[in-house]
């Protein structure tokens, strides 16, 4: 028992201090409102101009220096700021009889690190999309950043809540924000399809969302974080699973877990639930870039660091989030090589490297998942905005075997380099942001003990080559090689095609088969970005470059990340070492925890697995540059132009045929598959949507039937009745009068009768 | 237990006419009015009879107001009186809108009402 009287002394030292926040943090969440308020004075007053945008950036750049100064002034402590009672209910004075939920924030390291990136990357991408969007000013221009302007605010409330009512509330308001804006083209079919797909799908993670805040507040009495994590009950479980008697923890608190773990999926896209996320790419690409890549998608991940203490307490749910994280990367990552749309190779991208990110904090490595978030929100909104820089300028093309050598092309410089450096992340090439993070996570898997994680870990692995892979597929085909372009039917649904000549020139040649433009357009001309496009591009370029650095920011924490996670409930709170509280994830052998404990005060990393006996945290930097660069070689055989790099690159002279053709015809059926997405959809609209519709269809008869028959036979018999009495009417004016006049004799007799 | 109608302070000359006499031509005015309207055809005399029933229980009123010393009779005959004015008004625009519907006054051309 030596090696736990330590953990449970650890756990006294590191019990929270809430303290109060300053009254100005509110700006953080208040500003993003702000701009929502007079985006809708500007829709009253129809505003032809340019102006919301520029409300819009004004609010979240303020809103970014004051989540900036937070960081500066509150970082490393626990503060709780109350802008008003919001629930106070009680029934009585008893523990849990007592419904109390504040429109309060809860500022710690964790809500700081995700609010600097949702504000900043929310900040450039409102710049972005106000040239992005300019097609559609005095249209839906001002609708658009009255949405963005929503998100940011659900977003906040969403991260910085204090309570996990405040954290539902924020979850529902980024789901209404992401219908909003995928449908944001809502003439268009698919657009609204997709809004409606991504709204019902993430309905099924959200009702699992509310019954797992349903059960903390039935089981712990309380919603607020303070209380949550202060709580004896809480302590008391985790001592019980750090001591091995995890049957202890009773079935309610381990099932809390599972149910915040189905909301998780459905709002990060991960394995049954992630079907909404390519599709919801119908959006604007600010929206795909911000909301579908990089902040709210993590919300799932945010949900897991946050409770990660009452996450825990369940034997199952770590491990199944670490399993369903792993084939969710690697599937997203097969179905992403197959693809044609470049930004839909990126939505795929993104359902994958959320895989990387839930399997690593699913692995205890927790420091590994919030970094990969971080990184992963610089380069994905990069890789993203550069495609919508591509499919902006080229009228809507965004098929990858219609568009190459845009890096030869004049004024398409800054989105090539973009590209490249989010490509270079995204693949984790050593010395970039993404290939330590990505590290860190599968490192991990080789470490952490628990069902088959260095399965888990070779897969990963395998993944980041399929990742490299494709993300160099679509810059060598569309970067690299021959100048060739044709311009897409512009589909922004809303758009009368009259902002410039280029899209009416697409239209007129649409009739024409594709081969008549392989060498260029004759009268297409595509419109490169312009300054404030390129200023983000540059701007997060070099963030995405920079991000790499925070890796070795107090590198014995694991940079920077691990850094701020230290005092927040995403670190490991209650364990010196993870390895510990790992081990219950095998058998709750107590034993065996307490010799691992043992030596893992000695040696840091003496009980650790390895990775073809070496130590995985020292050899992974090779290995997974190893697949990196496999993966990006193969891309550049496959797909590569011809003549660069003295003939070893690939041999592709035309944008629409490179070797990769043969090699997909020898596989024939597997590519065609993986571009059909593994036939999931279909699965799904066999499996749910079908029996759906037949259920509603024989409702629907019945209720024909038998309720509007009922209906309708009270309504029918007042109608027979009248039919029978219908003769007696005859129309004539005298007649009635005569039969009043005979009605009132007979009733003047009858009295008369009666009083005499 | 027909009494006088004067019951005190009335002038002597009226004494001998009782609430019956009111009361009987209050009935003949109200059967005159009722035989008119079953028996004729024109709207405009029809519509007469029905003043005229109208009438005749404004007298019937007014005989039991006085009979009974009790005031609200009189009060609402003033409001019947009212509301026939107006009433007559509409009523004679109504039957001239009919007239020129089809150019006749006969009450029985209009049997919409036919089942």
């Amino acid at each position: 028992m030596t090696s736990i009287s330590p953990t449970l002394a650890s756990m006294a030292d590191t019990a929270l201090h809430v303290g109060s926040a300053p009254a100005w943090v509110l700006a953080i969440p208040l500003l993003p409102m702000l701009a929502v308020v007079l985006n809708t004075f500007s829709a009253i007053f129809r505003v032809k101009t340019k102006l919301p945008a520029w409300i819009t950036i004004a609010c979240l750049a303020g809103s970014f220096l004051a989540t900036a100064f937070a960081f500066m002034t509150l970082s490393g402590q626990t503060n709780v700021a109350t802008g008003w009672k919001w629930f106070d209910l009680s029934w009585g004075a008893g523990q849990g009889q007592q419904f109390i939920a504040d429109f309060g924030f809860y500022i710690d390291n964790l809500t700081l690190l995700w609010m600097l990136f949702v504000t900043g990357l929310a900040t450039l991408i409102a710049v972005y999309a106000s040239e992005y969007m300019e097609h559609d000013v005095g249209k839906g221009y001002t609708r658009f950043f009255v949405a963005f302007g929503l998100f940011v605010f659900s977003m906040t409330c969403l991260v910085m809540g204090d309570n996990m009512l405040m954290l539902y509330l924020g979850w529902e308001g980024v789901g209404l924000c992401s219908y909003l804006l995928i449908g944001y083209f809502y003439k268009k079919p698919a657009a609204v399809a997709a809004a409606k797909k991504a709204f019902i799908v993430n309905r099924i993670g959200d009702l699992g969302l509310a019954i797992g805040v349903m059960l903390t507040f039935v089981h712990f009495g309380t919603l607020e974080y303070a209380q949550l994590f202060q709580s004896e009950q809480l302590a008391g479980y985790i001592a019980a699973v750090l001591e091995g008697r995890a049957g202890d923890v009773p079935l309610m608190a381990q099932l809390i877990a599972v149910f915040l773990m189905i909301g998780a999926f459905g709002k990060s896209a991960q394995f049954p639930l992630y079907v909404w996320l390519p599709d919801a790419m119908e959006g604007p690409t600010p929206v795909s870039a911000l909301i579908h890549a990089a902040t709210m998608v993590t919300a799932g991940v945010y949900l897991i660091a946050r409770m990660l203490p009452v996450f825990l307490l369940s034997e199952w749910a770590l491990p199944v989030v670490a399993w369903v994280g792993t084939f969710t990367a690697l599937l997203a990552a097969t179905i992403g090589m197959a693809q044609f749309d470049i930004k839909r190779i990126m939505a795929y991208s993104t359902v994958s490297q959320l895989g990387y990110m839930f399997a690593g904090i699913a692995m205890l490595s927790s420091v590994g998942g919030v970094y990969h978030v971080v990184t992963h929100a610089f380069f994905k909104a990069l890789l993203f905005l550069c495609c919508g820089a591509v499919m902006h300028g080229f009228a809507g093309q965004l098929d990858l075997r219609k568009l190459s050598g845009l890096w030869h092309m004049k004024g398409w410089r800054v989105v090539s380099v973009g590209m490249l450096v989010g490509c270079l992340n995204l693949a984790g090439v050593p010395f970039t942001a993404g290939f330590f993070s990505k590290d860190m996570i599968i490192a991990e898997a080789f470490v952490t003990p628990g069902y088959g994680y260095s399965l888990l870990g070779w897969t990963l692995l395998f993944t980041a080559g399929l990742t490299a892979y494709y993300t160099f597929r679509v810059f060598f085909r569309v970067f690299t090689g021959p100048v060739q372009y044709e311009p897409g039917d512009e589909h922004h649904g809303e758009d009368d095609h009259s902002h410039d000549h280029a899209q009416d020139d697409a239209h007129g040649h649409d009739g024409h088969s594709h081969e008549d433009h392989a060498h260029g357009h004759d009268h297409f001309h595509p419109h490169p970005p312009r300054f404030a496009i390129n200023f983000v591009l540059a701007t997060l370029s070099v963030l995405a470059v920079l991000a790499a650095g925070l890796y070795f920011v107090s590198p014995e924490k694991h940079g920077w990340v691990g850094d701020m996670l230290e005092e927040s409930t995403a670190h490991n709170l209650y364990t010196a070492d993870h390895s510990a509280a790992a081990m219950f994830l095998i058998d709750g052998d107590a034993h065996a925890a307490h010799d691992t404990h043992a030596d893992a005060a000695h040696g840091e990393h003496a009980a650790h697995g390895s990775i073809l006996g070496f130590n995985p945290h020292e050899v992974m930097y090779y290995i997974s540059a190893i697949f990196g660069l496999t993966g990006i070689g193969l891309a550049a055989y496959l797909h590569g132009p011809r003549g660069m790099v003295s003939g070893f690159l690939g041999n592709r002279v035309e944008a629409g045929k490179c070797r990769m053709d043969a090699v997909a015809k020898a596989f024939d059926p597997i590519p065609r598959w993986a571009e059909n997405k593994w036939y999931v959809d279909e699965f799904y609209h066999f499996l749910f949507v079908r029996p759906l519709w037949v259920v509603s269809y024989i409702f629907q008869t019945i209720d024909k039937l038998l309720v509007d028959g009922l209906v309708n036979l009270f309504g029918y018999l007042p109608r027979l009745l009248g039919r029978g009495a219908q003769p007696g009417q005859s129309g004539v004016l005298h007649g009635y009068a005569l039969s009043m006049a005979g009605g009132v004799g007979v009733i003047l007799f009858i009295v008369v009768l009666v009083t005499l | 237990m027909m009494t006088t109608l004067a019951q005190s302070g009335f002038p002597e000359a009226m004494s001998s006419l009782t609430l019956f006499h009111y009361l009987f031509i209050s009935a003949v005015m109200f059967t005159l009015g009722l035989i008119g309207f079953v028996t004729r055809r024109n709207l405009i005399v029809m519509f007469l009879c029905t003043e005229m029933m109208f009438q005749a229980s404004g007298i019937a009123l007014i005989a039991f107001s006085r009979f009974y010393l009790e005031y609200t009779g009189q009060v609402f005959v003033i409001f019947v009186l009212t509301v026939a004015a107006a009433e007559a008004a509409m009523a004679l625009a109504l039957v001239v809108l009919l007239f020129r519907r089809h150019e006749t006054l006969d009450g029985s051309v209009w049997s919409l009402l036919k089942g």
